[in-house]
């Protein structure tokens, strides 16, 4: 258990707890984060309704109830003797499987909604940016926001944008995004206010399998261009 | 056996308790907004608490029964009726083929429900009803909001008309009194959240002595607050993590928001405060510009009202079923 160095537990709710790691957004301590979920979904108790995973931080929703039903003390007492107890069979493993998935993206301005915006703020070209983003190999940090919308980091201190002030009420499926220094992709359509530089043809989501979702926390994600013409074709396909 | 909307609402769902276990990969729970009045639903009608249930809002969406059904109304009161006769709240009431149920008027509440003997006939996604409109998926149709025409079939049907000889049979003769389910005037009890003693002195007076009020662009997914601006001692930049129902987030404007039950899963704004478990259903009556007052109470005290709460339901359950078994028999409906 040493290697989690220190951490911090505090209360989001009466019925959840936070297990907070570092208030940094790191590779490693994201990877700690990926280990200790594997750790506690291993026979999650009934009365742990979700585990929760995001960039330095574990939180566990619980029932109150069933808590109560099961122990005699309050059920924050059981939970936080429960994560202790957990913690103290905790051993440090490489989590992430370090796939490296390849995702067909179409830059065209057509879908690449906001590239035009961006280049005019950043006082450069759209191939510029598109190149930027093409250039790095991210890591998915986390799941939220969407049902399977992943974190990707970190994009190009250039690329890098703040969410739009106003959201937009419809980005469509597969659109490709950056916010701060983040990218992610809608894997349904929603609306939102991440800044829309393209658009992938591939489904991201499977509604009938959600834990079989193209993207997990600490895969590795590359981007390849395609033209408007294989966007259609693949998305046809699909 | 089935329910058809034969005029649509604006916003009315299929919901249950909701859907967890997999906020993980980003799905976030849904369910119910006044979890208390979706169980005293499925109470009068006896289900069990986890049995989807049809969440109003008002202008709400009209239905033509095919069939027989037993049902119960809770929650807020839009002046129910079947055909032209007015349908009485936290009563079981009977339902003949042909009836058509509608809402008429406003009177007090922001959502009610509707609970059929026997539950829903409808596929889960991912071992829940609620309807995730966020998503497009669960409910009846693909996450989407009642469409006029949509068919909702029950469970089960029985004989129940055969003790509906005239109108004055529709309402069954017991009722669940909620009042001691609710806080009162509004006082909406919260626990401190991480970042509340990163607000200045005087916010945090404000936060706790001054009202705020329900504006007018709330939905489902959070309450927005109007009230006077609350202001953090230092800058406090946050990383997203995970967020619950109840979450109270100071929005850079400081102004702040309450996440309601179709929240995301995680947010990167202060958390200053989280309302109780107890204490949602009552903040889900609540309508826009609706005033409320926030008071901090512990974490232990905040689950001793949930068990006390729980309790209460769990000891109208048992009385509830005496009298619908009782009713049952008489009738010798099965």
């Amino acid at each position: 258990m040493n290697f989690l160095n220190e951490y911090t537990i505090y209360s989001v709710g009466d019925h959840a707890v936070t297990i907070e790691l570092s208030t940094t957004i790191d590779e490693e301590t994201n990877e700690k984060v990926l280990c200790l979920f594997n750790h506690f979904m291993q026979q999650k108790p009934e009365e742990i309704k979700d585990i929760i995973p995001a960039y330095s931080s574990l939180t566990l929703v619980y029932d109150i109830i069933a808590v109560r039903k099961k122990y005699d003390i309050s059920a924050h007492s059981a939970i936080l003797q429960f994560i202790e107890k957990k913690l103290s069979s905790f051993t440090f493993c490489t989590a992430s499987t370090n796939n490296c998935i390849v995702i067909p993206v179409c830059y065209d301005i057509s879908l690449g909604i906001d590239l035009q915006e961006m280049a005019i703020a950043k006082n450069t070209d759209i191939p510029t940016l598109i190149n930027l983003h093409l250039s790095k190999i991210y890591r998915v940090y986390m799941i939220g926001f969407l049902p399977g919308f992943a974190y990707l980091g970190k994009v190009d201190a250039l690329l890098a944008t703040p969410r739009k002030a106003e959201p937009r009420k419809k980005i469509d499926a597969g659109s490709v995004g950056i916010a701060g220094d983040q990218t992610g992709i809608y894997p349904v359509t929603s609306p939102g206010g991440w800044n829309i530089i393209g658009q992938t043809p591939i489904q991201l989501f499977n509604q009938q399998a959600p834990d079989n979702t193209l993207l997990k926390q600490g895969d590795l994600v590359r981007f390849e261009a395609i033209d408007i013409a294989t966007f259609h074709q693949l998305k046809n396909k699909v | 056996m089935s329910i058809v909307v034969v005029k649509a609402g604006i916003a009315d769902s299929i919901q249950d308790l909701g859907r967890y276990g997999y906020q993980h990969q980003g799905i976030n729970p849904t369910g119910v907004m006044d979890d208390i009045a979706a169980r005293l639903a499925n109470i009068l009608v006896g289900n069990n608490f986890s049995e989807a249930v049809i969440e109003l809002h008002f202008p709400c969406s009209s239905f033509l029964f095919t069939q027989d059904a037993l049902c119960a109304i809770t929650g807020a009161n839009y002046t129910a009726l079947i055909n032209e006769q007015e349908i009485e709240n936290n009563k079981p009431f009977i339902t003949r083929k042909g009836d058509v149920l509608k809402f008429v008027k406003l009177i007090s509440g922001a959502r009610c429900y509707l609970a059929i003997r026997n539950g829903l006939a409808i596929a889960k996604w991912l071992n829940s009803n609620s309807t995730n409109t966020m998503a497009g998926f669960g409910g009846n149709n693909q996450g989407k909001f009642f469409q006029k025409n949509d068919e909702i079939q029950f469970n089960t049907t029985a004989a129940y008309s055969k003790a509906l000889k005239t109108d004055n049979d529709r309402m069954l003769s017991w009722k669940i009194y909620e009042k001691k389910l609710y806080t009162t005037n509004n006082n909406i009890r919260i626990i401190a959240g991480n970042e509340y003693n990163a607000l200045n002195s005087e916010s945090k007076k404000i936060f706790e002595k001054t009202s705020f009020i329900i504006a007018t662009q709330s939905n489902r997914m959070a309450y927005r607050m109007n009230g006077t601006e609350l202001h953090l001692h230092k800058n406090h930049s946050l990383i997203s993590s995970a967020v619950t129902k109840g979450t109270i987030q100071l929005l850079p404007n400081g102004q702040i928001i309450v996440l309601m039950a179709d929240h995301q899963t995680t947010g990167g704004y202060p958390r200053i405060g989280h309302v109780i478990s107890a204490d949602i259903a009552t903040l889900a009556q609540c309508k826009p510009n609706e005033k409320i007052q926030f008071n901090i109470i512990t974490q232990e005290a905040a689950e001793r009202e949930l068990l006390y709460q729980n309790q209460l339901l769990t000891e109208m359950k048992e009385a509830n079923n005496l009298q619908l078994n009782n009713w049952l028999i008489t009738f010798n409906i099965q």
